[in-house]
């Protein structure tokens, strides 16, 4: 009986606690414009949702690639030069991707991922100048020189998520890290 | 204090020989009184304005790991820089000399704080901006923490303690804590990630859990004492203590709350098959190394000596550092020096009579997590593999670095 006579007292301590939670305590700082945030966020989820419009094909892509000189660090067809390669390793076994190296268009477990890093340090000294279609159009390129996607293939905001790279399910996932958690159960290290 | 007496009795010495060689009516002091220094640093503009180091102290950074990617390079990028830890005491690393990593090798940005801003968007009610200025206003933290590169492991081949372990450090840093922002901020519910990203060329970025962003997580400007310096991220960076280095957000510009695991680059890059592997190179497990007497280090004859060396551990506070002199054979408790910081370096000596015989030096920490320092057999042995010269500690090698010290008193890397 006591603790229904509190409860609206109760209900009300709540509320109030929310309400101060859901309010900023120093009000310091500025609120960005949607404008502002689309230009500086140039994040790519997994789902590919952040995907600017645009389109790209293994064809196009390897004129950007030329175009752009990308060969000149990268080797004339992703590999032999200075900077990381770009197409497996010849002898992996099929089944293991893994065996094929750390070439990111073919060890990404997402198309994202290369789109995003292209599209955020490509090319080295002029990062941030290729278009969307460009962008859209190396990864093209790079998928199809690692067999990932076919000649015909075209990328853009919708089919670049769907791309099914060999290593979608095969990484490890890292822990849910709580504090206090030690490195990993039961190893005394 | 006392160890300054043998030094004074030699100047003391010296200088009565070199007033008994000068002819007679010279302008020396005579005897009793105290001895003056050899020479004299003249005041400029420069050293008062900022101070700098005596010409007899040379310890300095080196390119890391040795023999490969030169930093700076014929261009002036900067890749990896290891930190002398051999010379280091007490627990700070110097600003100057803490070690250096970059995502790819780069040009160090040239940020103006005045125009510097940071944003926090994605799920939260109200997404914000902020000035340094006003980051500078908020409520504050001091804590001192060590980074650590994910690549900072011993081999065979390396020789001294800036080659084996010199990509970690610890400094001071001050800051905002990261949980006071997005609290300002406000998280929607159920937001389990963040996306912290950097202003240089390649604008690295790491997904980071929540969890940790809320439990101690920091906004750094400052960092000794003093404002960051460029190749520590000049002028923001995030501080997340205990995790492998790339976490720690240079030149911080952006934090996106997250619905999900972002798999970035820097994510991408760390990425690997084996769940064990993947848990134990995400938060630096117990770690400890001898830096005095270390590899290319002499020792001038038998005698006492404190064996000093530092411990850290991503897991909290070092809690124990033990000692072996005899290769691992018998262990006895080292003494921490000072208080142990949780995710810091913490000191810690020994001491020690050399009876000039050739042996092995050892160290291994315990946090408070209970996580006790491996030796690479005891790692091997967990897995069950074979313990040879090609084995790699799976994930961050926090194992036991053995120095050798030869009977002549060179000390060598003892990893076979």
């Amino acid at each position: 009986m006591r603790f229904l006579k509190l409860l609206p007292v109760l209900i009300l301590m709540l509320m109030a606690n929310s309400a101060l939670a859901q309010s900023p305590t120093y009000g310091v700082g500025r609120t960005p414009s949607a404008e502002e945030i689309r230009a500086w966020d140039i994040s790519i989820s997994p789902t590919g949702e952040e995907l600017p419009p645009g389109s790209g094909t293994p064809e196009e892509g390897a004129l950007v690639y030329q175009r752009k000189r990308c060969g000149g660090c990268h080797g004339p067809e992703g590999e032999g030069g200075r900077a990381d390669r770009l197409v497996k390793r010849d002898g992996g076994s099929e089944a293991d991707p893994w065996a094929w190296g750390r070439v990111l268009p073919i060890r990404a477990p997402y198309a994202t991922v290369v789109w995003d890093y292209i599209n955020r340090g490509m090319p080295l000294n002029r990062e941030g100048t290729l278009t969307a279609d460009e962008v859209y159009a190396l990864t093209a390129y790079l998928l199809y020189i690692n067999d990932v996607i076919g000649e015909d293939g075209v990328l853009d905001a919708q089919s670049l998520p769907q791309v099914e790279m060999p290593n979608r399910n095969t990484f490890a996932r890292v822990p849910d890290w709580e504090p206090g958690m030690p490195r990993l159960q039961g190893y005394p290290y | 204090m006392d160890s300054k007496r043998p030094d004074r009795r030699r100047f003391l010495k010296g200088g009565a020989a070199l007033a008994g060689g000068l002819t007679l009516g010279a302008v020396e002091p005579v005897v009793g009184q105290l001895p003056g220094p050899e020479g004299f640093i003249k005041g400029t503009d420069e050293l008062i304005a900022y101070g700098e180091r005596s010409r007899f102290v040379d310890s300095v950074r080196i390119a890391h790991p040795p023999g490969s990617r030169p930093s700076p390079d014929e261009f002036g990028l900067v890749f990896h820089v290891a930190a002398p830890l051999q010379d280091s005491v007490g627990v700070i690393t110097p600003s100057s000399l803490h070690f250096v990593g970059t995502t790819r090798g780069s040009f160090m940005p040239d940020i103006d704080p005045r125009k510097h801003r940071l944003m926090i968007h994605g799920m939260v009610d109200r997404p914000l901006t902020f000035t340094m200025e006003e980051l500078k206003r908020l409520p504050s933290v001091t804590r001192t923490h060590f980074i650590e590169c994910a690549g900072n492991s011993s081999r065979s081949d390396r020789r001294t303690a800036q080659e084996t372990h010199g990509m970690t450090s610890c400094a001071e840093w001050t800051g905002v804590p990261l949980s006071v922002l997005l609290e300002e901020a406000g998280v929607k519910d159920g937001a389990p990630w963040i996306v912290c990203e950097g202003t240089e060329e390649v604008k690295g970025s790491s997904s980071i859990p929540m969890a940790k962003a809320m439990e101690d997580c920091l906004v750094a400007y400052g960092m000794n004492g003093e404002d960051l310096r460029p190749q520590q991220g000049f002028p923001l960076r995030l501080m997340v203590p205990g995790f492998e280095g790339i976490f720690h957000t240079k030149y911080l510009r952006r934090i996106k709350v997250v619905d999900r695991y972002y798999m970035t680059y820097n994510d991408y890059g760390h990425l690997t098959q084996d769940p064990d592997t993947a848990a134990l190179g995400y938060q630096i497990g117990p770690k400890s190394l001898i830096t005095f007497p270390s590899g290319g280090q002499e020792l001038p004859g038998r005698g006492f000596y404190e064996i000093s060396g530092l411990a850290w551990s991503g897991g909290g506070a070092i809690s124990r550092v033990e000692v072996s002199t005899d290769g691992g054979r018998s262990w006895s408790d080292a003494e921490i020096k000072g208080s142990a910081n949780r995710m810091a370096h913490t000191r810690f000596g020994f001491s020690w009579n050399w009876d000039g015989q050739e042996t092995e030096l050892q160290s291994r920490c315990t946090d408070e997590l209970g996580q006790v320092q491996p030796s690479r057999a005891q790692v091997a042995e967990f897995f069950e593999v074979p313990l040879g010269p090609s084995f790699r500690v799976p994930g961050r090698d926090n194992s036991i670095q053995p120095w050798r010290v030869a009977s002549d008193g060179s000390v060598h890397n003892a990893i076979s």
